[in-house]
Parts: C-alpha cells; sequence; structure tokens
C-alpha cells in the first residue's frame, strides 16, 4: 500500500490537516500552478457522481496533470465480470495515482491493498469520502478564521448522513461545540454520541431548529431530508418541513455565521437564503476544487509552497 | 481425587494421542465442530455434549485422535467459544493445556454482515479487528461495520 493513500478521514492527523488547509490555501491563490508536470492521474467512478468527478478532474488539469479513466462502469469490464482487484491492477500499470469511487463499502481501503500506486477514495458507499470532509474544513477554516473552539450546528439527517459523522471526528482535534438539530428518527447515531463523549466533545442534543440554536451558532451544516430513510412515512410527513432554513430564521444570528450544505439541496434551505452574505453552500462546493488540488500533490508526494499570509 | 476430575481423566486418557477440546458451551459446540472441519475428518472422533459443567451449565466436548491443529485454526474458537480449553495429547498424557485466544485480528474467519461491503462481493478474504473481548466485538477493516457474537 502506497503511504500517501486517502481512505477516510481518521487516516490522517491534525498535522496534515492543517498542512493540507495551507496548501488548499496555496491553490485557491494560484490556482494553476502546473505541480504535476503532465503527471498521469485516473479517475475510476464506478459508481457515476459527475459533481465530485469534475472537481477531482479540473484539479488535476489545473495542476497541469492528465487525466484516463471512466465515469461509467457500464462501459468497462467491470460490467462483465472483472474483478475490482484486476481492475485496479491493470490502471495502476499506467498511471501515477488512482482516484476511485465505488458503490460498494471498503472498496477504496481494498484498492490501496493490491496496488503500489497511491489511491484517493472519492466515496464508497455510505461509508467514506475524505475530500468533502475536507473541503468541509477548509470552508469553516477559511470563513472563521480558526478552526478552533467553534459552535457547529448540524441540521436535518445526521442518521444516514456521512458528511457529519465525518466532519465530527476531523472536528475532534479543535475543541469544537456541536448542536445537533433532527427528528427522533434521524438523530446522530449513537456510536457518534459516544465518540465525542470519549473525546471530550462538547453537545446538546434538539428537535427543535429554534433560534436560540442558531443565534448561538458560528456554522450551520444542513443536510437533506430524505424521505426514503424513513420506516414510517407519516413521520415523514409530520417533520419534512421541521428542518428547513428561511432567511428571516438568521435576522439575529452572529455576524461570523455561514450556512454549509454539501449540495445538491432540495428545499430544506430556501431560495431566499442565497442572497444572504452568511449563505456559503456554493462557496464551499468551490473550495473543493482547491481541497482536491491539496490532496492530490499530497498523494504523489508533491511540495507545495507555503502561503503567504 | 474427586469423582468429576476422575471422569474427566477417563475420558482424556482413553486418547492415546490428539487434540482434546473441553469447555465448550453446548449450545455452540456443533458450530465449534464445523469451524474444525472436523465433519470431514477420517481420524477417530468422539463428540460430548450436555455434560455436567460447574462453571457453564451444560457443556461439550470433542476429541480428535492423530490430530494437533494450528494455533490460528484454535483461536478461532475464541470467537464462539472464549471459555474453551485445550488439551494436547501425547502418549495418553496431557503435553500441553491452554485456553483459546482471540487474535487482535482476524484474517477469512467471519463474514461481514453489511451486504454492501466489498468483502462480500469480491473473492477475497474477510479482515476484522477486535474492538472488544467481553462481549465480543469485531470491525470490518474494509467497510467499518461492528458486529457481536
Ligand atoms: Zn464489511
Amino acid at each position: 500500500m502506497a503511504t500517501n493513500s486517502l481512505v477516510s478521514i481518521d487516516d490522517i492527523s491534525k498535522e496534515e490537516i492543517l498542512r493540507i488547509l495551507s496548501a488548499a490555501q496555496y491553490f485557491e491563490q494560484n490556482p494553476d500552478h502546473k505541480i504535476l508536470d503532465g503527471r498521469v492521474v485516473a479517475t475510476l467512478f464506478f459508481e457515476p457522481s459527475t459533481r465530485t468527478r469534475l472537481s477531482f478532474e479540473t484539479a488535476v488539469n489545473r495542476l497541469g496533470g492528465r487525466v484516463i479513466g471512466f465515469s461509467d462502469p457500464a462501459v468497462t469490464s467491470t460490467s462483465k465480470g472483472e474483478t475490482l482487484k484486476d481492475t485496479i491492477i491493470m490502471v495502476s500499470n499506467y498511471v501515477d495515482l488512482i482516484i476511485m469511487r465505488h458503490y460498494l463499502e471498503g472498496a477504496a481501503r481494498y484498492a490501496t491493498e493490491v496496488t503500489d500506486v497511491p489511491v484517493i477514495n472519492a466515496g464508497d458507499g455510505a461509508n467514506q469520502h475524505p475530500s468533502q470532509t475536507l473541503l468541509d474544513l477548509y470552508s469553516i477554516y477559511k470563513t472563521q478564521g480558526t478552526l478552533d473552539n467553534l459552535t457547529i450546528t448540524m441540521v436535518g439527517d445526521l442518521k444516514y448522513g456521512r458528511t457529519v459523522h465525518s466532519l465530527l471526528m476531523a472536528m475532534r482535534y479543535f475543541n469544537p461545540t456541536f448542536r445537533f438539530v433532527a427528528c427522533n428518527e434521524l438523530q446522530m447515531p449513537q456510536e457518534y454520541i459516544r465518540f465525542c463523549d470519549d473525546n471530550g466533545i462538547a453537545y446538546t442534543v434538539h428537535s427543535d431548529f429554534s433560534e436560540a440554536v442558531i443565534d448561538t451558532s458560528d456554522i450551520i451544516y444542513m443536510t437533506r431530508v430524505q424521505r426514503e430513510r424513513f420506516t414510517d412515512i407519516m413521520e415523514y410527513e409530520r417533520v419534512k418541513d421541521l428542518y428547513n432554513l428561511r432567511n428571516s430564521m438568521l435576522a439575529n444570528s452572529r455576524p461570523n455565521l455561514r450556512i454549509l450544505h454539501p449540495l445538491p439541496r432540495v428545499n430544506e434551505i430556501d431560495r431566499d437564503v442565497d442572497d444572504n452574505p452568511k449563505a456559503y453552500y456554493f462557496q464551499q462546493a468551490k473550495n473543493g476544487l482547491y481541497a482536491r488540488q491539496a490532496l492530490i500533490c499530497r498523494a504523489l508526494g508533491i511540495e507545495v509552497p507555503i502561503v503567504n499570509k | 481425587m474427586s469423582a468429576e476430575s476422575s471422569k474427566k481423566e477417563l475420558a482424556v486418557a482413553a486418547l492415546r494421542n490428539g487434540t482434546v477440546i473441553d469447555h465448550i458451551p453446548a449450545d455452540v459446540l456443533f458450530d465449534v465442530v464445523r469451524l474444525l472441519g472436523i465433519e470431514d475428518m477420517a481420524t477417530s472422533v468422539t463428540i460430548g455434549n450436555n455434560l455436567q459443567s460447574a462453571i457453564l451449565g451444560r457443556k461439550g466436548i470433542i476429541k480428535v485422535a492423530d490430530v494437533v491443529f494450528p494455533e490460528a485454526t484454535l483461536n478461532r474458537i475464541a470467537l464462539i467459544a472464549p471459555s474453551a480449553k485445550v488439551n494436547i495429547i501425547r502418549d495418553y498424557e496431557v503435553v500441553e493445556k491452554h485456553h483459546v485466544t482471540l487474535p487482535d485480528e482476524l484474517f477469512g474467519l467471519v463474514k461481514c454482515n453489511n451486504p454492501k461491503c466489498i468483502s462480500n462481493n469480491e473473492p477475497m478474504r474477510s479482515h476484522f479487528t477486535v474492538v472488544n473481548r467481553q462481549p465480543v466485538t469485531i470491525r470490518c477493516h474494509y467497510c467499518g461495520h461492528t458486529q457481536s457474537h
């Protein structure tokens, strides 16, 4: 296994997170630094995800690398029954880095075991999506000027939302206070509550998306409440609009508050929030480009210059 | 010598060379039999179940002639029968006696119960890390799901 692979956010230390954020900052200032010098990167999307693939491929292109790969597994030998192992070994003959997304959980971890080429996990089923977490961290860092001592409110689907789980775990180094706002059925799983207890992380649990919660937050991280997550459809109908954010709810919020969302959104953030300067979800997606440029350089062992602050 | 221990001595003495696995909870005895692959063995095998045990209530015992199982195989038993004791017999003598111990990592032993786990969809070996020993809880190295035994 190549040591620079990134499968899970748990694989990297606090120092590495900060180094990646610093590199992301460099690329925000110098997005077209051709630091990859023609290196070849594979983007293997066994599950289509246009958004993530475009972000990674743009990152490679802006760094001066070349991209090969597929975005639709139907056209590859996988659909003819080729194993993941064989596909990864075959592709490893051609490239310096593999960026992969797969519908099966643990696929990226397994890929690192069958190749010496570094692997970046661009999502493995419901399991991990570390580049999303790093762009979230970068967005928080950029808007707040720090990652330390922030109050982060997570809203919506906290049970199945892997982005909130990964963000929670990555924030453990930075003394956060969390507020978990969700209906009973979609509250933060016990496993993560225990994680907070074990790591001395402060948190409060709410079923009410109240002004008291909003007005004391530095970050509000919104997620989508999906109908198919509910065993009881009546319950879905009852709660579906309780966790929607409207502009009027932000009237007394902190000046530094920013609203994040992993996108795509449906109606959990009203369109009238978009023009509020506290809405940050579109810039957040753009930050994904810089965070991914930083991750690609880390995976390839390429030094990124230190930014001038 | 108590009646209980003399009975045990007798049972063990019947075996000249081989392995005796004792103190298996009665309800998992046949799981242990399967795990060791005893069904496919040609050597003489004695299986006793629902024997009285002060510790377990009812216990099972397996005696396999002329076979010494590899340590790794025996340690697999720890997952379903952590109380089991292994006796290695040579010339009617117990030459080795030890508990089974669950290793920190389990390779190819347990199936992940997450159907969307890569380990259930590729021709590959499962890999678990033991996160808790009492009760036994293991975490899949690939998908991260935990399961108890
Ligand atoms: Zn698994």
